[in-house]
C-alpha cells in the first residue's frame, strides 16, 4: 500500500496523518513534514497512525527525532496505533515518550 | 539536514560511479554519522590496500566498492567519509590485500568480505536460530546504530559492591519455556517484563552470560541418537564485541535490538538492579588455521592473534584460537569497547571469560604486570564498573587468589565453591578452610579486603544446584561427547539415590542441603552469586555441561516454584535475610578483636561448647557469632548474629554464647525444621525457650539473632 503523509496546523496542534507503510523509504516524507511543523512551535503533535499498516525501524527513528525537536514540554501524541506498534514501542522503551489514545481530541 | 546546518569541511573531494566521498577522520574507530554521511575508519598493521564494500541490507551483492586512495591513509589507518547514504538501510565491510604467508602470520586474501571489528551491529543472525541463506558471499555484517536512546536521569548504579547479590542468568533461558507465561519469550523484553520476579527474589544484579554477536550455528550438529539440532547455545563465542545479540530481542528483526537492551537496561535500573555483562575476550569465533575467516584473521591476523612460531594459533581458550589481549592495538580494542558498553549501555560491571589469559604475554606468558588488567583498572570510565575475573584458563593458569587485581579487580572465588561443596557433603578436615571461606577467605585476600571474592556455590559451568544434591556422576550424554565433556570433580553426593526418585527421605534431606548451601552462602562475607534457577531447584538431569542444548534442560521452568515452594520461599528468605543485615556485609576482613568496645570480638568462633571451636580433623560444625556493634566496620548498629553449621550426619547440641544487657536470641532459620518452620521471616524471629544450648540436627544450619 502507498504511503502518504498530510499535515495540519490548529491553534497550536499539529496533526499528522499518516497511511500505508513507514520504512526507510518514506521515512524522509515524515521527517520533512516534522522538520516543517517544529518551527512553529506547537505545543501538541498529533500523528494519526490508525491506518498506518507497517512501521519499520526507520519510521520509530522519526518519532524519537520528533520527540528531540519538540523538546520536553510539547505532547507527542498517537492516535489508535496498531497493537504491533504498540509492542515495539513498549519493548524499545519508547512507549514513555508518547501518548497513547484512542481518538483525538479525547 | 538543513543545508545550512552542513558545515564546509564535510564536502566531498572524490566521486566514483555517482558516489561522492572524501578523506575522513580517523577516530573513532567504526562507522560513524557525520553530517551528511558516514565516517569509515578501519586499521590493519600489515595490510597493503583496502577497499570499502557497501550494501544495501541483506542484499547478496554490494552495489558499491571503494577502495581507499593512498592519500586517505594515516598512519596504518584507512578512513573516509562517504556522502548521501542510507544509513538505515545500509551494510558495509571491507576487503584488505596484503601478504599470503601463514608461517609469518598473514593470511590476506583479498576476495573475503571483512566484518568490521568496531562496528556497532552485526546483521545475519537477527532472528534466533532461523536458518540463514549458507551461500552468502558476506554473512555477518556490518551495520551502524542510532544512539539516540533516551535515557533520561538513568546512570550506572554504583551499588556497593558487598550489598550485590547476583543472579547469574542466561537470555533464552530465563524465559523461553512456555511456563514463563510471558508474550517475548527468550528476549531482552523478556526479562523486562519478568523484573517484578526479580524483585521478589530479591536480588539486586543481573549477570547476563554472553550477549555480544555470535553464531548460534557456530558448530552445530545433529545428535545422531536424539535428531536434536546441538548448538552453540551458551554464546561464548564472540563475533563482534561492540554488537549486542540480534537474536536475543524480540525487534532484533527491526534492526532494534540496541533500544530493546538499553530499554532493559532502564528498567532495571529504575528497580535498583545493576547489569553485569559476562564478555568473552580470551577468543573470537574464528577458530583455529581451520575456522572461518569473518574479521580480524582477515584484517591483521598477526596484530589479533597469539600465533606459535609455526603460525599456528594457541590454544589457551580450549576453543581454537586466543585474542592477544597485550598486544597494545588489541588492549586499545579491548578498553574501547568496555568504554563503549559502560558509557553508551549504562552497564554496571563485567565478568571476563577465562581472564587469566588477559594476562598472558603475546608469547602465551604469563605476564607479571599486565598492561591490559592495568589498564582496565585506572581507566577514568570504567572507574565505577566493577572488574570481576574468571582467575583461570585453558591453558592451565589458575590464578585464584594471585589475580592481578590493582586495587579493583574481584574474582569468582572457585576455591569457595569447592570448600563450600566438600563441607556439605560432609567431608572430613574441612572446618578450619570453611571458616576461611565463609569471613570472605582473608588467607586469600588478605591485603584485597572481603569483596575481592565473588563467593558462589554453583554457576552455569557444572552442576545446578539440585543436581549438585542429586547426582554423583555428571550424565552428558546429550551433549553428544560420549559424557567425555565437562567437569569430573563435581564434589557432589546425591544423597543416596542416583538422580530423580520417589524416595521422600531422600528428596526432604535434598531440599534441607539446598537450603543449607543457601544458608552458607549468604551469611558468608563476599559477594555471593546464585545460578538463575537455584531458587526453586532448577534440575539440568546430571548434565553439567549444557552448552550445546536449546531445550528444556536449560528452560527455566517456571513450574518450579510451585512444585518446591518451600525452596524458593526460602531463597527469598536468605536474601532478604542477608539484606536486612550490614554486619553480613563488611568490605574489610574481620581482626578478630573488639576494636568497638561492645564486649565481642567482631567475629568469634564456637563449637559443642561456647568460646570452644573444634578445629579437629574428624569436626564436621562449624559455629560463629558476628557482633552486630562491628557491623561495616563498626559504622552500622546491627543485631548480633549467630550461625551454627552441622554437616555431620547425626545431631548435636551446641551451647550458646551469652549475650548481654537482657537480650535474646531468636531463631530465624533451623533447616533441619520441615517448612513452614525452616525459616522465621524478617522482624518475625522465634524466642528460643533455651537460651543456653541448642538441638543441631544432624546435617543442619541454625541461624539466630540476637533482640
Amino acid at each position: 500500500m502507498s504511503f502518504t503523509v498530510d499535515s495540519k496546523m490548529i491553534e497550536n496542534v499539529a496533526r499528522i496523518t499518516l497511511t500505508g507503510a513507514l520504512d526507510s523509504s518514506t521515512a524522509p516524507l515524515l521527517q520533512e513534514e516534522v522538520m516543517k511543523i517544529i518551527p512553529q512551535n506547537p505545543k501538541e503533535l498529533v500523528m494519526d497512525v490508525e491506518h498506518l499498516d507497517f512501521m519499520a525501524s526507520a519510521g520509530l527513528r522519526i518519532i524519537i527525532f520528533a520527540k528531540q525537536k519538540l523538546g520536553t514540554q510539547a505532547k507527542l501524541v498517537l492516535v489508535k496505533p496498531q497493537d504491533q506498534l504498540i509492542e515495539t514501542l513498549k519493548m524499545t522503551g519508547l512507549i514513555f515518550s508518547v501518548v497513547i489514545v484512542d481518538k483525538y481530541p479525547e | 539536514m538543513n543545508e545550512s546546518d552542513v558545515r564546509i569541511d564535510y564536502y566531498p573531494t572524490h566521486e566514483l560511479d555517482g558516489i561522492k566521498y572524501r578523506c575522513g577522520r580517523v577516530l573513532p574507530f567504526g562507522a560513524t554519522m557525520v553530517p551528511n554521511g558516514i565516517n569509515f575508519s578501519i586499521y590493519s598493521s600489515s595490510a597493503t590496500s583496502c577497499t570499502l564494500v557497501l550494501f544495501k541490507k541483506n542484499a547478496d551483492q554490494p552495489f558499491a566498492e571503494i577502495p581507499f586512495p593512498k592519500e586517505f591513509m594515516i598512519g596504518n589507518v584507512y578512513s573516509m567519509i562517504v556522502f548521501d547514504l542510507d544509513y538505515e538501510n545500509l551494510e558495509y565491510g571491507y576487503k584488505m590485500s596484503g601478504p599470503y604467508d601463514p608461517v609469518a602470520g598473514h593470511i590476506f586474501d583479498s576476495s573475503k568480505i571483512l566484518s568490521d571489528p568496531y562496528a556497532k551491529a552485526i546483521g545475519g543472525r537477527d532472528t534466533w536460530l532461523k536458518p540463514p541463506n549458507w551461500d552468502k558471499l558476506y554473512p555477518f555484517r556490518s551495520r551502524l546504530v542510532f544512539e539516540d536512546f533516551d535515557w533520561e536521569n538513568d546512570k550506572p548504579l554504583e551499588t556497593p559492591i558487598e550489598d550485590l547479590i547476583i543472579y547469574e542468568m542466561h537470555v533464552r533461558s530465563f524465559t523461553t519455556h512456555p511456563s514463563s507465561g510471558i508474550k517475548f519469550k527468550g528476549t531482552f523484553a523478556g526479562i523486562r517484563e519478568k523484573i517484578p520476579y526479580l524483585m521478589d527474589l530479591g536480588v539486586n544484579c543481573i549477570e547476563l552470560m554472553p550477549i555480544y554477536e555470535f553464531d548460534e550455528y557456530e558448530h552445530s550438529k545433529i545428535d545422531p541418537n536424539t535428531g536434536e539440532l546441538l548448538v552453540n547455545y551458551w554464546g561464548y563465542s564472540t563475533l563482534n564485541f561492540f554488537a549486542p545479540k540480534s537474536g536475543y530481542a524480540a525487534t532484533g528483526k527491526y534492526g532494534m535490538q540496541v533500544d530493546e537492551l538499553k530499554n532493559l537496561i532502564k528498567e532495571l535500573h529504575n528497580n535498583n538492579i545493576e547489569v553485569i555483562l559476562d564478555v568473552v575476550f580470551n577468543h573470537t569465533a574464528e577458530g583455529d588455521h581451520r575456522g572461518p575467516v569473518i574479521s580480524f584473521k582477515g584484517i591483521d591476523n598477526k596484530t589479533y592473534y597469539m600465533l606459535t612460531p609455526e603460525g599456528y594459533y594457541f590454544n589457551f581458550s580450549g576453543t581454537g584460537n586466543t585474542l592477544n589481549c597485550n598486544h597494545p592495538i588489541v588492549r586499545n580494542m579491548v578498553l574501547d569497547c568496555l568504554r563503549y558498553w559502560a558509557s553508551e549501555y549504562h552497564i554496571d560491571g563485567f565478568r571476563f571469560d577465562l581472564a587469566s589469559i588477559l594476562g598472558r604475554a603475546q608469547d602465551g606468558s604469563p605476564l607479571n604486570n599486565p598492561p591490559l588488567l592495568e589498564s582496565l583498572a585506572y581507566d577514568p570510565i570504567l572507574a565505577k564498573c566493577k572488574l570481576i575475573a574468571e582467575a583461570w584458563d585453558a591453558g592451565g593458569l589458575y590464578q585464584v587468589g594471585t589475580f592481578p587485581c590493582y586495587g579493583r579487580w574481584a574474582e569468582w572465588n572457585g576455591k569457595y565453591r569447592d570448600t563450600v561443596r566438600k563441607f556439605l557433603k560432609g567431608d572430613e578436615n574441612m572446618v578450619g578452610e570453611m571458616s576461611q571461606r565463609m569471613q570472605g577467605s582473608p588467607d586469600m585476600y588478605s591485603a584485597r579486603g572481603a569483596t575481592a571474592g565473588i563467593n558462589f556455590v554453583t554457576c552455569h559451568d557444572g552442576f545446578t544446584l539440585y543436581d549438585l544434591v542429586s547426582y554423583n556422576e555428571k550424565h552428558n550424554e546429550a551433549n553428544g561427547e560420549n559424557n567425555q565433556d565437562g567437569n569430573n570433580d563435581n564434589d557432589s553426593w546425591n544423597c543416596g539415590w542416583e538422580g530423580e526418585t520417589d524416595n521422600q527421605d531422600i528428596n526432604r534431606l535434598r531440599h534441607k542441603q539446598i537450603k543449607n548451601a543457601l544458608s552458607i552462602l549468604f551469611v558468608s562475607q563476599g559477594v555471593p552469586m546464585i545460578l538463575m534457577g537455584d531458587e526453586m531447584g532448577r534440575t539440568q538431569y546430571g548434565n553439567n555441561n549444557t552448552y550445546c542444548h536449546d531445550t528444556e534442560l536449560n528452560w527455566l521452568n517456571w513450574d518450579l516454584i510451585k512444585k518446591n515452594e518451600d525452596l524458593y520461599n526460602f531463597a527469598k528468605h536468605i536474601i532478604s535475610f542477608r539484606r536486612t543485615h550490614p554486619v553480613l556485609r563488611n568490605s574489610q576482613h574481620f581482626r578478630n578483636m573488639d576494636y568497638m568496645n561492645t564486649g565481642y570480638p567482631d567475629i568469634s568462633f564456637h563449637g559443642k561448647q561456647a568460646w570452644q571451636a573444634d578445629w579437629s580433623e574428624s569436626s564436621r560444625l562449624l559455629a560463629f557469632m558476628l557482633d552486630g556493634g562491628h557491623a561495616k566496620n563498626g559504622n552500622y548498629k546491627d543485631n548480633t548474629i549467630f550461625v551454627a553449621m552441622n554437616m555431620f550426619w547425626e545431631a548435636c547440641s551446641v551451647e550458646l554464647p551469652k549475650l548481654q544487657n537482657g537480650k535474646s536470641w531468636f531463631l530465624s532459620v533451623n533447616t533441619d525444621m520441615q517448612p513452614p518452620f525452616d525459616f522465621y521471616g524478617v522482624s518475625y524471629e522465634q524466642k528460643l525457650e533455651d537460651q543456653n544450648s541448642l538441638i543441631l540436627g544432624p546435617r543442619s544450619v541454625v541461624i539466630l539473632i540476637e533482640k
